[in-house]
């Protein structure tokens, strides 16, 4: 039967989550064991895990300084997990005071996390809701009372959508979204792949497998899968490339290597 | 301010890089290194300050280790990578001239420090993210139990103020929760459901597959069934339900209650009953009807092999009568009257009666031994009517006819025996009444074919099945053609032709002769014209149309005749009305007016089949005849050669008697010519038969005519 959306799923904290392990990653605390023995064994397999999280990170602040730099100042974050440090909020608010931001996660740890987090600033709000329903985020009280629909919004996918199994129509999911975006507004998306982890493949699956086991499969895209997801959105330079080489502010060659994993990229709506 | 180059500022600015460059691999900012390294300066400055400081500055150490953390340097790296940097460049750096020896000592003393502030502060951190998240995982399983207490009580609101009846009962059956509605469905009290068991809920009505799907349930085999169900509620009454029962199982799978949802269709299940009452029984009487019966017959036709059936088909005589003469109220009152009588008398199981209407009632008796059976039933029915009936104060005396048919189930269709019943019916009506009659398939196959061309034949004239065949009148004396007789024949679609014998007398006994001899005349007297007009040299032709009975009682007779003659522009005198002797005898003036106006117009008028009947000759002369025509019986012993003396002479004396009477004689059934030639000795005027031509279409009567012109 399927569980009406104001009843949750139960919580039970020796599960797993990925947002708790992605703040592990970032050497943060907001995580408990189980979550840390998952995250290092990934790391057995695959040590510079971090490293390509930081590069999500740090793609995430560029993208939004670029949004905020085309006049943007609605940011909808969907998957926005644990907020540690450099959070959208905080980039987005450092070069547009007035610019307001909406945190979509399922996880009901993260959303209370970043309700307590953001108490207080009122350009901010929280919404529970999966990626999976998108008119549900849309139709939610936090996007409501902060988001205008007919002025261009900046919506980040970032570190999510391989999380979303094929089964889930995660495209038609992008698509919901996309037409719900008034013109000018902008796609900022990473994801996960096979491509550009300087490893052999079988031993970045072994990380890979970490994730099935924790029920939280994660879903590698080839590039011309995860380019599918910006139908629609006309690529703004330099398109749909590794990490460090979209808009750099320093030589991308002083990266580390692990930090060209996976496409990152930013689309506007025509 | 611009930095002096290699002043104190770009110096320290150096060390920053230096430092930045060493940690920003294992911090894990999202920032760039050049901005990573904007974040260090401030913190080099501090150390270099430090480092020129007589007593040692242990605070500012701790607050750069501090500072540190709160870049997001967490990683233990970080902290060892920053003092081995310390270590190597902050007095090369930052030491300017100092003595070298001191400086190290204090960089080593600041090391210290900025160790135990980065500890301290990560400590800090990490306990605050730890209590952080746990307060988050805390608050959101607070927020979940909310949601379930929401869900809960959603749930409650759902189960108590649900229109339909809900339960929730163990496996074993035991009750352990019900809802108002099923209480209120039931009329019992929440206390007298507790722990009573589902299985004590049987009836009588319940299917047979009922309690089989409940046990496959039970036993976890079957998520769920549907079935129609009748519980007893204490007062004694039926509760009627639409039962759907689940089974719910626990997160394992296991099954652990089944869950009943149960709507009241008593309400509807009445109507539903009501409804089929209505529409299987007569208003009047409450009898069941015509559909019912059909129903029952034919169950009883179709049973098995060994089974019987016994019908009787009673229809009251004379009811009519009371209807016309008492009202249709009186009427009504003497069938219901009749109905309950009936009904008493088939109280047997196998055994009904209904009414199909009007006052036609059957009763049926079924099982192995209707033969028996089915005339103990009719003479039960037959002395139920023998007590007079009381309406209106007046005694009613009832009686009826019943058609019985009786025979083995599986031979025949409903619709068969019904109608053998019904001819049955009409066999014992027609014997006089107030009697049964058993049904006998030779008088059935009579009837049916007599009841099937009575009942096909207005449809007959509509479709025009009827047609017209002349048989030439011919002139004794020179042989000419003078007219011709019409004859009707039916082209009946089964049967073939039937002639006049076949359906007059069924036209005469339904009235349809009317206008089906308005439609002969019509056609005759059209015929007749075209002959006129096409042979006029011939002479004058003259049509011979027969007149029955109730045509002579007719009152538009004159009336249409004149009119018939007239749009077809025919003279009178060329027509000839044949009527036979017996419809004329002890005929009054009343009877005899229409005929006489008719010969004063200038139509002739034929007496048919003289000499069958009672031939009053005395009353000849009171008809307004003016042609005998001689029945076929005269001429038969004429075919013979030498003829009947005495035959001969009674021809002679009514040819004698009718000259005399100024009307002409016509003969029938001449076949010979030595017949032609003796009846022409004997004075006869004209004659018709085979020796002639039979009858035939009118063509036919061209030819002969043509013939006897040239000829």
């Amino acid at each position: 039967m399927e569980r009406p959306a104001w009843a949750p799923r139960s919580i039970d904290i020796s599960v797993p989550s990925v947002s708790r392990i992605y703040d592990y990653y970032l050497g943060g605390s907001h995580n408990f064991e189980v979550d840390r023995e998952a995250a290092r064994k990934a790391m057995e397999f695959m040590p510079g895990l971090p490293k390509i999280m930081q590069a999500n990170r740090a793609f995430m602040r560029r993208a939004v300084r670029f949004a905020v730099g085309e006049g943007i100042d609605q940011f909808l974050d969907v998957g926005s997990g644990i907020p540690t440090f450099g959070n959208v909020h905080e980039v987005a608010q450092s070069a547009n005071s007035g610019a307001r931001v909406v945190y979509v996660d399922h996880d009901p740890v993260a959303v209370a996390h970043s309700q307590a987090v953001l108490a207080g600033n009122d350009g901010t709000g929280v919404v529970a809701a999966d990626l999976r329903k998108p008119q549900e985020i849309l139709a939610s009280p936090g996007v409501e009372r902060l988001i205008d629909l007919n002025r261009p919004v900046a919506l980040l996918l970032v570190a999510i959508l391989h999380f979303v199994e094929d089964a889930d129509d995660p495209y038609e999911a992008v698509a919901e979204l996309r037409d719900a975006l008034a013109p000018g507004s902008l796609l900022v998306l990473t994801h996960a792949s096979y491509e550009g982890i300087p490893l052999p493949p079988e031993r970045a699956e072994g990380a890979v497998d970490v994730y099935k086991d924790i029920r939280n499969p994660l879903i590698m895209r080839s590039r011309d899968d995860i380019a599918r997801f910006f139908e629609g959105y006309d690529m703004v330079e330099p398109g749909l490339v590794a990490p460090p080489l979209w808009r750099p502010q320093e030589a991308p060659e002083d990266e580390d290597p692990y930090a060209f994993s996976g496409f990152v990229g930013v689309g506007i709506t025509a | 301010m611009i930095a002096e180059p290699d002043g104190q500022q770009d110096r320290q600015r150096r060390f920053a890089t230096i430092w930045s460059r060493a940690v920003f691999p294992v911090t894990s900012t999202s920032l760039t290194r050049p901005e990573f390294e904007e974040q260090l300066l401030p913190l080099a400055r501090r150390l270099s300050q430090a480092l020129h400081t007589r007593t040692l500055d242990a605070d500012a150490g701790r607050a750069v280790g501090a500072a540190l953390v709160a870049a997001h340097c967490t990683d233990p790296d970080a902290l060892t990578r920053t003092l081995d940097c310390v270590d190597a460049y902050l007095v090369l750096y930052c030491g300017e001239n100092g003595d070298q020896e001191e400086l190290r000592t204090r960089s080593s003393r600041l090391q210290h420090a900025m160790a135990a502030g980065f500890a301290a502060a990560l400590r800090e951190r990490t306990l605050a993210e730890q209590e952080a998240i746990s307060a988050a995982a805390l608050k959101a399983q607070g927020v979940v139990a909310q949601a379930l207490h929401a869900t809960e009580a959603r749930f409650r609101a759902v189960f108590e103020g649900a229109a339909i009846g809900i339960g929730i009962a163990d496996l074993e059956g035991q009750i352990l929760q019900v809802n108002g509605a099923l209480l209120r469905m039931f009329g019992i009290t929440d206390k007298m459901a507790h722990g009573r068991n589902v299985q004590e809920w049987t009836h009588p009505e319940d299917a047979p597959q009922t309690w089989k799907l409940y046990e496959e349930l039970v036993r976890g085999e079957r998520e769920h069934y549907h079935v129609e169900k009748a519980f007893y509620r204490p007062d004694g009454t039926v509760l009627w339900t639409n039962l759907t029962v689940s089974l719910l199982r626990d997160p394992d799978g296991n099954p652990q209650y089944q869950l009943a949802l149960m709507e009241d269709t008593t309400e509807r299940r009445l109507l539903n009953l009501r409804l089929r009452y209505e529409a299987t029984h007569d208003a009047l009487t409450g009898l069941p009807n015509r559909t019912f019966f059909f129903e029952r017959l034919e169950k009883a036709l179709g049973a098995g092999r060994g089974q019987r059936y016994g019908l009787c088909y009673l229809d009251l005589d004379g009811f009519k009568t009371v209807n016309d003469s008492l009202g249709h109220a009186a009427g009504d009152r003497l069938l219901v009257e009749v109905a309950d009588r009936l009904q008493g008398c088939a109280t047997a199981p196998g055994e009904m009666v209904a009414r199909l209407g009007g006052d036609e009632f059957v009763a049926l008796t079924t099982g192995a031994d209707t033969e028996r059976e089915v005339d103990e039933l009719a003479a039960r029915i037959m002395n139920a009517l023998i007590a007079p009936i009381s309406i209106d104060g007046r005694e009613l005396t009832v009686r009826g006819s019943i058609g019985i048919v009786e025979g083995p189930a599986g031979e025949r269709s409903p619709a068969e025996v019904l109608r053998s019943a019904d001819i049955t019916m009409y066999r014992a009506k027609s014997a006089g009444g107030n009697r049964f009659e058993l049904a006998d398939e030779e008088a059935d196959a009579r009837a049916i074919t007599r009841h099937g061309l009575t009942t096909a034949l207005p449809a007959a004239l509509d479709r025009g099945e009827f047609f017209i065949e002349y048989q030439p009148l011919v002139h004794l004396g020179d042989g000419s053609v003078r007219g011709a007789e019409a004859l009707v024949r039916w082209l009946h679609p089964q049967h073939g032709i039937l002639g006049p014998d076949r359906f007059i007398p069924l036209a005469e006994h339904t009235g349809l002769i009317v206008p089906l001899g308005r439609w002969v005349l019509e056609q005759s007297v059209r015929q007749a014209r075209e002959w006129r007009e096409r042979y006029d040299d011939a002479g004058p032709l003259r049509i011979n149309v027969n007149l029955s009975p109730c045509q002579l009682t007719h009152p538009g007779l004159v009336q249409d005749t004149v009119d018939i003659l007239e749009r077809a522009g025919v003279e009178p005198d060329a027509l000839c009305l044949e009527v036979t002797e017996s419809a004329l005898i002890g005929a009054d003036d009343d009877l005899l007016k229409p005929l006489r106006r008719l010969a004063e117009m200038g139509v002739d008028i034929a007496l048919d089949d003289f000499g069958t009947g009672y031939s009053n000759l005395a009353n000849l002369r009171r008809l307004p005849v003016s042609i005998l025509k001689l029945d076929r019986s005269f001429t038969q012993s004429m075919q013979q050669f030498p003829a009947d003396p005495v035959d001969l002479k009674i021809v002679e004396g009514i040819v004698s008697l009718a000259h005399s009477l100024d009307l002409a004689v016509t003969v029938e059934g001449v076949e010979t010519g030595a017949q032609a030639e003796q009846l022409r000795i004997l004075g006869c005027d004209t004659a018709q038969g085979w020796y002639y031509a039979r009858p035939g279409p009118p063509d036919r009567l061209h030819q002969l005519a043509l013939v006897d012109a040239t000829g």
